[in-house]
């Protein structure tokens, strides 16, 4: 039996013994700490990995994408000067409530993956474990980046790391849920706002997650989730004046998409691109199982130098 | 007003032995063009034609990036750190032991005043060698691993394009570090002003640096776009306009090159009421009027609070009238020429536009040189930040004033731009200091200072301004790479 008709199985048996029908859950948008349909009006169909209907999608447009940007935009001051050490709370809480959501997570990418469902609750431990990971360097990335300059004069001279604001971020097409984990924590624990467009085939678990951050302590408009069709909706991303960084993790196996091109548009506001991962010309989607580095975190920030003279 | 009157004190032009023709520096050699011009550089502040250089064609880029790729795979990728350092401290002592020969030729070239060539430019290029030499055998101390484990490696060949208004030291600003970083250099010195790298060539011969690590390609935007779009290059570092810096990051978009941009600049230079308002003068003049203004990180926007503002403009009004616009080899100059005849019209547009759109002109009463590209050390009153005075960056000794009335007006104004790079904060009060240097959106804010420079500082942009730094730990970074695979 496939993990997804286990799944249904047992559901069946139990609405056929109770003459119960399921409650099914609508897929939305998560935009400003709200979910909405897509203005658009349209949905697409999401199937499980084998073929199988799970869910009609809300199917983001370029108008979504843009409410996110506003969205992102106005909840950038707050975030930012939050504290480095209340930041890293706020990530470890949805650490806290992933953990109390784990089987609906590990169903959900089971689903959308075609895992089995012990690899899937791994790769769910790994998604926690993540947001742990980034949690804990919100208040040493300063220390580790940042530091006093010995300039030649009587100067008091110090490099700070700041973020540099909104980040717009294709999410990894394969990896649903610990991918997305992983691009978006780097982006918000420095105090980057983010506008994430989900992997475009296997968007639920993301929309899952946008249900745990909205009864997370993530003030709204921190973090926003955008599912739709990557090829339509990246460009008006990238070419967006408000949006001060993209990550182009997601090029890799979505259709229809040229990720040089998102980059040629993202220089009209000279946007910090962070290119996908290349094997010869074709971007390919890294193995997020790995432990990261501060690759991504340093991709979002800006050193502030800031200059004072000595004097009595 | 009164003024002391001076007597004439020229730096001596005998210093400096300037060729009439110029070839490339390719390879080690001064080499004749392959598919090249010749153009002539002149003097700003008297268009003399100080001598002919090359313009590079194609071929000569391809030549040069051989070279460089030649020396990368050869020599110069093999020498142990240590000693690739001790050529950059070679480098260091020979701009010491000739600044004064540099000083004189950069003030002829650019049209800069000899005080500021001599005191500024020439020692701050020997200091960013001398200080980027002690990184060459320490690249594994310098953080930038990131966890990964894996040493920093150099990137490869390095295309460095540099603008007109710092010549020697946007040269040594992009070398230095390349090179501390084990890179090879391909580099364009601006069309306005090649003669300080020609001569920076000859110290690299005197140095003995190997031949093919830094080329020289002297040339104008053509060959700065065979350069960067050259599939040999691995990286690109440029300083110039915003226009320019976005056409290279779209050229270079779907490609592996990597590139650091130092662009524009619009910065606030923000005075409040409790300054020490002399020495705020000293810092907005220092600000703006500095290098002729030709300053990507001027102070170009004077914001100052509503109450201390016509002291302020008093003051300042009445500290312009005792510049020295002129010569810019004699060591009294304050003010030098302006670079090119095309910069001064650019200047002159922004000017009347300031003028038509309502802003209030005046300018320092001052004689200036008949022959040359002079423009009067300006300030605009009644601005308003849609005025294209408050926008634009005019790269020009002109400076428009706002007002403010609290701190949170003035973080407003000061972040109302595009650009991002740099701003001044003018207080008696640390807390305030520290929260406007907060809010500010800019990569260098100088408080109760400005216009200071030092290459353990990392300097740049956020926003429109560029990305990447120079300077310092995290200058260096740019240079190297800690992927795995490559």
């Amino acid at each position: 039996m496939s993990p997804t008709a286990a799944r249904h199985g047992a559901t069946e048996n139990s609405a056929v013994k109770d003459q119960r029908i399921k409650v099914r859950k609508t897929y939305k948008l998560y935009i400003g700490g709200t979910f909405p349909r897509s203005e658009s009006g349209r949905t697409y169909e999401i199937s499980d990995s084998r073929g199988t209907f799970l869910a009609n999608a809300a199917m983001g447009s370029r108008k979504d994408a843009r409410d996110a940007v506003v969205a992102a935009r106005g909840a950038f001051e707050k975030w930012s000067a939050t504290t480095a050490y209340n930041r890293g709370q706020v990530l470890y809480r949805v650490a806290e409530l992933m953990e109390g959501r784990r089987a609906q997570f590990a169903t959900e990418v089971v689903a959308a993956e075609g895992l089995t469902p012990a690899r899937a609750d791994n790769v769910v431990s790994q998604a926690i474990d993540r947001w742990v990971w980034y949690a804990g360097w919100s208040d040493k990335i300063a220390q580790v980046l940042g530091g006093v300059n010995p300039v030649a004069g009587p100067y008091f001279n110090i490099s700070v790391p700041e973020p540099t604001g909104v980040v717009a971020v294709l999410a990894p097409q394969r990896s649903s849920l610990l991918g997305l984990v992983s691009v978006l924590a780097p982006i918000v624990v420095s105090g980057n706002t983010a506008v994430a467009l989900t992997s475009e085939q296997r968007p639920l678990p993301a929309v899952t997650l946008s249900e745990v951050l909205a009864n997370s302590d993530v003030p709204a408009g921190v973090i926003n989730v955008i599912t739709g069709r990557t090829a339509e909706v990246a460009p008006w991303l990238a070419a967006h004046q408000d949006v001060n960084a993209i990550d182009l993790a997601g090029a890799a196996g979505a259709d229809d998409l040229v990720w040089a091109e998102l980059e040629r548009a993202s220089a009209e506001n000279l946007k910090r691109v962070l290119r996908p991962d290349v094997d010869g010309a074709d971007a390919v989607e890294p193995d997020w199982s790995r432990t990261p580095d501060l690759t991504r975190i340093k991709a979002y920030l800006e050193t502030k130098t800031v200059w004072h003279p000595k004097s009595r | 007003m009164a003024k002391f009157e001076y007597a004439p004190a020229p730096e001596s032009r005998a210093v400096v032995t300037i060729r009439p023709s110029y070839g490339l520096f390719i390879g080690g050699e001064f080499v004749e063009s392959v598919d090249g011009s010749m153009f002539k550089t002149i003097s700003p502040s008297s268009e003399e034609v100080l001598a002919e250089v090359t313009e590079a064609g194609e071929a000569d880029v391809e030549a040069a990036v051989r070279a460089a790729r030649t020396a990368f795979d050869g020599s110069w990728g093999r020498l142990p750190g240590a000693e690739r350092g001790k050529y950059l401290f070679r480098i260091a002592r020979i701009l010491q032991e000739r600044a004064r020969e540099f000083a004189v030729l950069e003030s002829l070239d650019n049209g800069k005043p000899i005080r500021e060539s001599r005191d500024v430019d020439i020692p701050l290029a020997a200091a960013h060698f001398f200080y980027h030499a002690g990184w060459a055998d320490k690249l594994e101390h310098a953080g930038l691993s990131g966890g990964s484990g894996r040493p920093p490696k150099p990137l490869g060949v390095v295309g460095q394009v540099i603008p007109w208004n710092f010549p020697l030291l946007m040269l040594s600003w992009k070398i230095a570090p390349a090179l501390a970083a084990g890179n090879t250099v391909v580099l364009k010195p601006a069309e306005t002003t090649p003669l300080t790298a020609l001569l920076f060539a000859e110290v690299c011969q005197q140095a003995d640096l190997p031949g093919g690590v830094v080329n020289i390609l002297t040339g104008a935007g053509q060959t700065g776009r065979h350069l960067v779009e050259h599939p040999g290059v691995d990286k690109i570092a440029f300083t110039g306009s915003t226009l320019v810096g976005k056409a290279i990051a779209g050229s270079i978009a779907g490609t592996r090159k990597r590139a650091t941009l130092e662009l524009g600049g619009k910065a606030a230079n923000i005075v409040f009421d409790d300054a020490a308002i002399d020495e705020a003068v000293e810092g907005i003049v220092n600000g703006i009027f500095f290098n002729q203004g030709h300053v990507c990180c001027a102070g170009s926007r004077l914001l100052v609070q509503e109450n201390v503002a016509d002291d302020v403009i008093m003051r300042l009004k009445r500290r312009l009238q005792t510049l020295r616009v002129g010569d810019p080899l004699d060591k009294n100059t304050d003010v030098g020429a302006i670079n090119s005849a095309a910069q001064l019209a650019r200047i002159r547009d922004l000017a009347q536009i300031g003028e038509a759109e309502g802003a209030t002109r005046w300018s320092a009463p001052c004689v200036l040189p008949e022959r040359g590209f002079w423009f009067a050390p300006t300030v605009f009153t009644d601005v308003s930040q849609s005025h294209r005075i408050a926008q634009d960056e005019i790269f020009g000794p002109v400076l428009s004033v706002l007002t403010f009335r609290t701190p949170q007006e003035a973080v407003a104004k000061a972040n109302n731009t595009p650009y991002g790079l740099s701003a001044g904060i003018w207080t008696e009060k640390g807390s305030r200091i520290l929260w406007m240097a907060d809010q500010l959106r800019a990569g260098v804010v100088w408080a109760n200072t400005f216009n200071r420079f030092d290459p353990t500082s990392p300097f740049g942009g956020y926003k429109e301004s560029g990305y990447g730094r120079e300077g310092g730990r995290h200058g260096l970074e740019a240079y190297v790479t800690t992927e795995a695979t490559r």
